[in-house]
């Protein structure tokens, strides 16, 4: 049976585990005929023209695994940012762990979505905000909310200022031979309230796995989020990340995504503004090889006047990889007085590395301020030439040029210990031991 | 020390020297002059081996051994150093990051443990000083915003904190304030002994007030047309160079 078939049949099968009564039954279904109208996209469709989800669907994932699956702290202990204290949402084959987590109702909720999608006292906050940004056109994030089940659930309230990181994680453990997860994140975060949450999927073994996630954020009034995605994954490992961002007033947003493994990652990162004054931070770097695959598809939807978005896209490729990055600008005519800035800057080392950057500006206001730049190209040789002048050997000075080449993104990390983290995931993807912490 | 046979090279088939020959003894001071475009900066890019250039004839010796077919940074190892006239910006590696590569990478290629982190300290505290460097500095991100001076000065902080045998200077004096100038030759005149060697590039005489060459040479079209001491400097100041081009079609 084909995934799609074994899917619309699972639902049935996921719908009698549910409350078939309550109105979430309602945005499920209509979510799965979505899904079941279009199906799973194909690179005739724009959106998805560089990459094809087709050799992955050929795996007969499990959809509900079947086991409870545990595994050992000190097996993934690696994975988390140890150096510090966080609240932590873990989760082990799209099960919650609570022996790896350390969730809080005290001041804050940081907990999980299948509580709050069931329990009466959440249910005013998910009947405002559950699907409330994420698309009910697009395919993937319907078939995600006709499962919606489990996930993190964040809730901040107004002027709380969390002091401690969130770190979701996703563990798949490769128990079952192919496996295939949708988590569903939900994030809301009170006026003035300021919070940062790193988000994980992390596969043990080499078994087949797919994530289709979702996550949607709602910054209130003057609210502050660092969202920080680590896509550091085994080369069995698929992930589609669909992330929305609903910002109101004077809000400000920033999503990092550092995408340095997996086989085909997706990342369609979504900015909605409904306010004036928001500042709006996309930043990734992308250091893939052999044939891993990246494709970074970002829209900022100005809506409002007097608001900025500011991203900064870098992307190593070596060997065969390929990357992708399309990024959707979108100034309504309401949004005068708009600072959309677009960088991406591409290096390919690979002879067989492929980029496609498509930067799309759609501007439909007169008085704005909008500019981006697209580069593509090889490491700099006379930059190459001064550090081997100076006794640097070829690779490390390679490695050199291409952590100064991701430096502005690294730069702009707020939380210290993630960027030690970040900073020496890349000396270990360039394969260098510099003799400092870069 | 350094010695050049016939070198010959081009760069996408144009022929930029035609035929040096240079011999630099330890202790000694050289300089080369010369117009734009003569080829000076090509012959100090391919004594520290970049490998745009292709050498078709000749070869360049360091202390006896030829060194020609060595990558840059085994050329460094051995003692090379090269002062960019434009170095590189390295953002997130900071000058103190920087050096201490240099510096570990070296002693490895000569079998060498690194550098203890006090010793390393102790030497870039020393080396820093000698070129009126302030501490801040070397925790800024490698020639990333440095003003045109300050790039100069850290080209020949990193001289004296590697030590090479043979230290060419590529237009040094460019973009330098009178300051600048004197604190850079300064250093570069402490660390010069009887067992290094130093050459000067340069388009101007200015330089050669506070770094006294030994010898002074004419570089011309891909060709050493004239040697002498160091009056000769004065003497293109004062005259230019087409006296000597007259002086050669004659």
């Amino acid at each position: 049976m084909e995934l799609k078939e074994k899917l619309i049949s699972s639902f049935m099968a996921f719908e009698e585990q549910i409350d078939v009564t309550s109105e979430l039954h309602d945005v499920r279904t209509s979510a799965i005929k979505n899904f079941e109208n279009k199906g799973f996209p194909t690179k005739k469709e724009e959106a998805w023209k560089y990459t094809s989800l087709n050799a992955i669907l050929k795996n007969d994932f499990t959809v509900f695994p079947k086991h409870e699956n545990a595994i050992e702290f000190a097996e993934v202990k690696k994975y988390f940012l140890h150096e510090i204290d966080t609240y932590k949402v873990i989760f082990v084959d799209g099960k919650f762990s609570s022996f790896l987590s350390a969730t809080t109702h005290d001041g804050v909720d940081v907990c999980l979505m299948s509580s709050a999608l069931t329990k009466p006292k959440y249910k005013m906050v998910i009947d405002e905000y559950f699907n409330k940004i994420a698309s009910k056109d697009e395919s993937l994030t319907s078939l995600n909310t006709a499962f919606a089940n489990e996930g993190a659930y964040i809730n901040i309230p107004k002027s709380k200022v969390v002091e401690k990181p969130i770190e979701i994680i996703y563990f798949s453990t490769g128990k079952e031979d192919a496996l295939m997860v949708q988590p569903r994140n939900l994030v809301i975060v009170g006026e003035n309230a300021h919070v940062q949450i790193i988000e994980r999927h992390q596969s043990l073994n080499e078994n087949p796995v797919l994530t289709n996630a979702v996550t949607e954020i709602f910054a209130q009034k003057r609210a502050i989020v660092d969202y920080y995605k680590i896509q550091n994954d085994l080369q069995s490992a698929n992930l589609i990340d669909n992330t929305y961002i609903s910002q109101k007033q004077e809000s400000r947003v920033s999503v990092h995504t550092f995408s340095f493994g997996g086989n085909i990652t997706r990342n369609n990162l979504n900015f909605y503004h409904f306010g004036e004054r928001i500042d709006s931070t996309l930043k990734g770097i992308t250091i893939i090889g052999d044939k891993q695959h990246v494709d970074h598809y970002t829209l900022v939807n100005h809506a409002t006047p007097n608001c900025e978005s500011h991203q900064n896209y870098k992307t190593i490729l070596a060997d065969s990889s390929t990357g992708v990055f399309n990024g959707k600008i979108f100034v309504e005519k309401e949004a005068q007085k708009t600072d959309a800035f677009q960088q991406n800057n591409n290096i390919l080392i690979g002879d067989k590395a492929t980029i496609n950057a498509k930067p799309q500006l759609e501007i439909f206001a007169d008085d704005v301020k909008c500019s981006h730049g697209c580069t593509i190209g090889q490491l700099d040789e006379s930059a190459m030439f001064y550090m081997q002048q100076r006794g640097i050997p070829k690779k490390e000075a390679k490695a050199l040029l291409m952590y100064a080449f991701s430096n502005e993104v690294i730069e702009s990390i707020k939380i210290p210990e993630l960027k030690q983290r970040i900073t020496k995931i890349i000396a270990q993807k360039l394969g260098v031991n510099l003799g400092f912490d870069l | 020390m350094l010695s050049i046979k016939n070198l010959h090279a081009s760069v996408e088939d144009k022929e930029i020297l035609k035929g040096i020959n240079l011999e630099i003894k330890a202790g000694e001071v050289h300089a080369i002059m010369g117009p734009n475009g003569a080829g000076k900066s090509t012959l100090s890019s391919i004594i520290a081996g970049n490998e745009n250039y292709e050498v078709s004839e000749g070869e360049i010796f360091l202390e006896g051994e030829d060194i020609s077919e060595l990558a840059p940074e085994e050329r460094a190892h051995k003692g090379v150093f090269l002062s960019f006239q434009y170095p590189v910006e390295i953002p997130g590696v900071s000058v103190t990051n920087f050096i201490k590569t240099a510096i570990n990478e070296k002693r490895k290629a000569h079998g060498q443990d690194e550098m203890p982190a006090n010793e390393m300290l102790k030497l870039i505290r020393e080396k820093s000083e000698l070129l009126e460097m302030d501490r801040k500095f070397l925790s800024r991100s490698l020639n990333e915003g440095f003003s045109g001076g300050e790039k100069k000065r850290n080209e020949i902080f990193q001289m004296a904190m590697l030590e090479p045998k043979i230290a060419i200077l590529d237009e040094t004096d460019s973009g330098l304030d009178i300051d600048a100038l004197r604190i850079v030759a300064n250093g570069v005149n402490k660390l010069k002994n009887e067992n290094n060697a130093v050459l000067v590039i340069t388009h101007y005489q200015r330089l050669l007030d506070y770094i006294i060459p030994d010898f002074v040479h004419v570089l011309m079209d891909g060709k050493i047309v004239k040697s002498g001491g160091k009056e000769l400097a004065y003497e293109l100041e004062e005259k230019g160079y087409d006296w000597i081009k007259a002086e050669l079609e004659v």
